[in-house]
């Protein structure tokens, strides 16, 4: 790897278009209209060319000011259509930014043929020229690109700041906001025509791929992270910030180790930020696919070792004196769960001393005894219950129980007991177990004990 | 017998009933003056007509808010319920028709109006915490760019007490159920402290619990001098919980205390059979005004 000023410069311009893109991101992932960043984003392009046209210069000036408008017109459009032709909003997006797309492709077509505005340029930009095309500042050459993306940079994030509260309030309901005074369909708008403006000044440099990889990615990335607005915002500017960097480390490096020379930098930048959303959704501690898995697999621990203490529980009732202790491969059979689960659940009870071995096999402790009764009076009191209110045969009653026993709390649970004034056995003639003592928080309830503390 | 404005208001019906539009009324037909309004009423609505891709879903609503009460709007579904509170906020075009808070345009007094939309009309999942909603009931107050101040914050958490949810202010807001949700939601009007509340069915999808909350929340509001106008379903809690009724089908059926206007032969009125004669004339008349 070779670095160089250049590629701080690109690096530089990087970061400062994605940290752009993802302040505004965060409105539009926040608003459900992600999509907006995708049309508004092609949009622009007539309103680029027909700005070039009329004026003849590619300046900053023209060109924002064509994006401005446009990035306007095409939520109003698409509004529009959206109401007075009762289409769907995003289908009426479609159709107003791919038509507008067009429209800004043969305009442009048009004027290639005087000057170097290529249509080529619009969907991956040109990045890797930016050091190319210097300014002096302060006495330093800065390439034109990082200053007017610093620029950009600066305003969004003065946008943000300002407008902190208000896009807030407008994002989560624009109804209430209309009513405190904050107009909702201004701050629409002004986020429109924020998102046209830094789409054109990221345009040029970076490609519109990446601006909308930007616009959207970084913010539901965060969204995946936080559950806080300002964290949200903060994370998605870094996220955005990271992929930019790694982006181009990539572009760099990657293709250089399989023999060909480098690439695209906005393009690795695009699929780095990709990547980067599909680590955090994996990863992500609340709304994460690894955090679920873990949470399921959580849970089918418990049910295996609930499992594990009603089987031993059942057959110590069936035999008190001296049952056949049962041993692992018995208890995988009985209880249905894949032999390593069952060792697992085993290991487990063991550990919180709910289950001990002795030489003939597994017992439960005096301990593990308690907690299995309770399981095992959640099951039969669930199959009372269901046979008293639902008109099921005996032999539907138990795997519904099952699968319950192990949800249903200690207050639900006496609250069908309640429900179930001295009835002493289920429907398959077996004793329910007596609940625990009545605890502090529950003495007003020790009278729907009754039947169970007298039998206790 | 208490006036029903739907005899007088309904083209159809006044022209087929000929001999009556003759006859002497309890009360003159109305002139659009507007000027037999209360000046002070907390809310007054005056003739207003609210259309929806050109189909009108509320006709000529005219209404006068009595000064402290608790009022509940009851009506069928798609009797424009909601679309009336929206159209007092100026969220929906109205078509025709004036709408005064406390004898002054709403525009010009958005501040003592607070409102309460639907549950559902947000994003739950949204990344703000129970205390973030309800400072939003501030945002007016705060005015632009500025930042929420730990006063309004304050104010905040102190409404939030009031609804029973002070422990819960950190928690994001998909964390709370549908009831401790709709408390949010009332805590974000107290804090706006506003003199008239609108609330979109603030009953709908509440736990029990809730619901006596949310009851003696209004209670204590009417106690204060405040008006409540609120969207409700439940016929069988009206009695109990409003002091005045509207009943609304389209057009307002009937309004008055509750005790003289609730009864089975207005609530057939306004629920009808399966399509009431307003219905239907309403109806014929979207045909038409769609251009057919």
């Amino acid at each position: 790897m070779n670095w160089t000023s250049l590629d701080s410069w690109i690096v530089a311009a990087g970061v400062l278009c994605a940290g752009s893109c993802a302040l505004l991101g965060n409105f539009l992932v926040l608003r459900r209209m992600s999509m907006m960043g995708d049309a508004i984003s092609h949009a622009v392009l007539p309103g680029l060319a027909i700005a070039f046209l009329t004026t003849g210069s590619r300046g900053s000036v023209p060109m924002f000011v064509g994006a401005a408008v446009v990035g306007i017109l095409t939520a109003v459009f698409t509004q529009w259509i959206h109401t007075l032709g009762k289409v769907e909003e995003s289908a009426s997006m479609g159709v107003v930014f791919t038509a507008m797309f067009a429209a800004g492709l043969i305009l442009i077509v048009r004027a290639a043929d005087a000057v170097d505005l290529d249509p080529g340029c619009v969907l991956y930009g040109a990045i890797e020229l930016i050091p190319l095309d210097v300014r002096p500042v302060l006495g330093f050459m800065v390439p034109r690109a990082v200053l007017i993306l610093g620029g950009m940079f600066a305003a969004n994030l003065l946008f943000t700041l300002l407008f902190y509260k208000e896009l807030r309030i407008s994002a989560f309901d624009p109804a209430l906001a209309s009513t405190l005074g904050i107009s909702a369909r201004l701050m629409h708008y002004l986020l429109m025509t924020a998102v046209a403006i830094t789409t054109v000044a990221c345009f040029e440099s970076v490609g519109s791929i990446l601006v909308i990889a930007m616009l959207i990615v970084p913010a539901s990335a965060a969204h995946l992270l936080t559950d806080r607005y300002g964290v949200m915002l903060i994370l998605s500017v870094l996220i955005a910030v990271a992929g930019a960097i790694l982006g181009h480390l990539a572009a760099i490096t990657v293709p250089a180790r399989f023999g060909f020379s480098d690439t695209s930098t906005s393009g690795m930048m695009a699929v780095t930020v990709g990547l980067l959303f599909a680590l955090v959704m994996f990863l992500a501690p609340r709304h994460g696919v690894l955090s679920k898995l873990v949470h399921r697999w959580l849970l089918s621990l418990r049910i295996a070792c609930e499992d594990v203490l009603g089987l031993l529980y059942r057959l110590e009732e069936a035999d008190p004196v001296r049952q056949p202790a049962p041993v692992a491969g018995m208890l995988h059979s009985a209880v249905g769960w894949s032999p390593w689960m069952s060792r697992l659940a085993l290991a487990s009870l063991r550990r919180r001393r709910q289950v001990r071995r002795d030489p003939s096999g597994y017992r439960l402790t005096s301990h593990g005894r308690a907690v299995a009764a309770e399981l095992v009076r959640a099951h039969r009191l669930w199959e009372t219950y269901l046979a008293k209110h639902l008109p099921l045969a005996a032999d539907h009653l138990h795997d519904s129980a099952d699968r319950t026993e192990h949800f249903l709390s200690h207050p639900l649970r006496e609250a069908i007991a309640a429900d179930l004034p001295g009835v002493l056995r289920d429907p398959h003639g077996t004793n329910i177990p007596a609940g625990d003592a009545p605890r502090a928080d529950l003495t007003s309830k020790s009278a729907v004990h009754g039947p169970d503390a007298e039998k206790g | 017998m208490h006036r029903t404005l739907a005899d007088e208001k309904t083209p159809g019906l006044a022209a087929s009933h000929g001999v009556a539009a003759m006859a002497p009324r309890p009360l003159a037909p109305r002139v659009a003056t507007g000027d037999e309004h209360p000046a002070t009423a907390p809310l007054s609505i005056h003739d207003m007509t609210v259309a929806y891709h050109r189909k009108p879903v509320l006709w000529d609503i005219d209404f006068d808010a009595p000064d402290g009460k608790l009022i509940g709007i009851i009506g069928p579904n798609g009797a424009g319920k909601s679309t009336l509170l929206k159209a007092v906020l100026d969220l929906i075009p109205k078509a025709s028709g004036r709408v005064m808070v406390y004898g002054e345009p709403y525009r010009r007094r958005r501040r003592l109006v607070a409102y309460v939309p639907q549950r559902e009309s947000v994003d739950w999942d949204f990344p703000v915490s129970a205390l973030d909603v309800v400072a939003m009931g501030r945002y007016g107050v705060i005015g632009w760019c500025l930042p929420v101040s730990r006063k309004h914050k304050a104010a905040a958490l102190a409404a939030l007490d009031r609804v029973g949810m002070a422990d819960y202010a950190k928690r994001q807001i998909s964390q709370l159920s549908g009831g401790q949700q709709q408390r949010v939601f009332l805590a974000r009007a107290l804090v706006q402290d506003a003199r008239l509340c609108l609330m979109d069915e603030p009953f709908a999808g509440v736990d029990a619990a809730t619901e006596q909350a949310i009851v003696r929340l209004l209670q204590d509001l009417r106690q204060s001098g405040r008006t409540v106008l609120a969207v409700h379903h439940d016929l069988q809690t009206v009695p109990e919980y409003f002091d005045h009724v509207v009943l609304l089908n389209m057009r307002i059926v009937a309004q008055g205390p509750t005790a003289e206007v609730f009864t089975p032969e207005n609530l057939h009125k306004t629920y009808g059979g399966r399509l009431t004669l307003l219905e239907q004339a309403a109806q014929a008349m979207a045909r038409q005004g769609r251009g057919t």
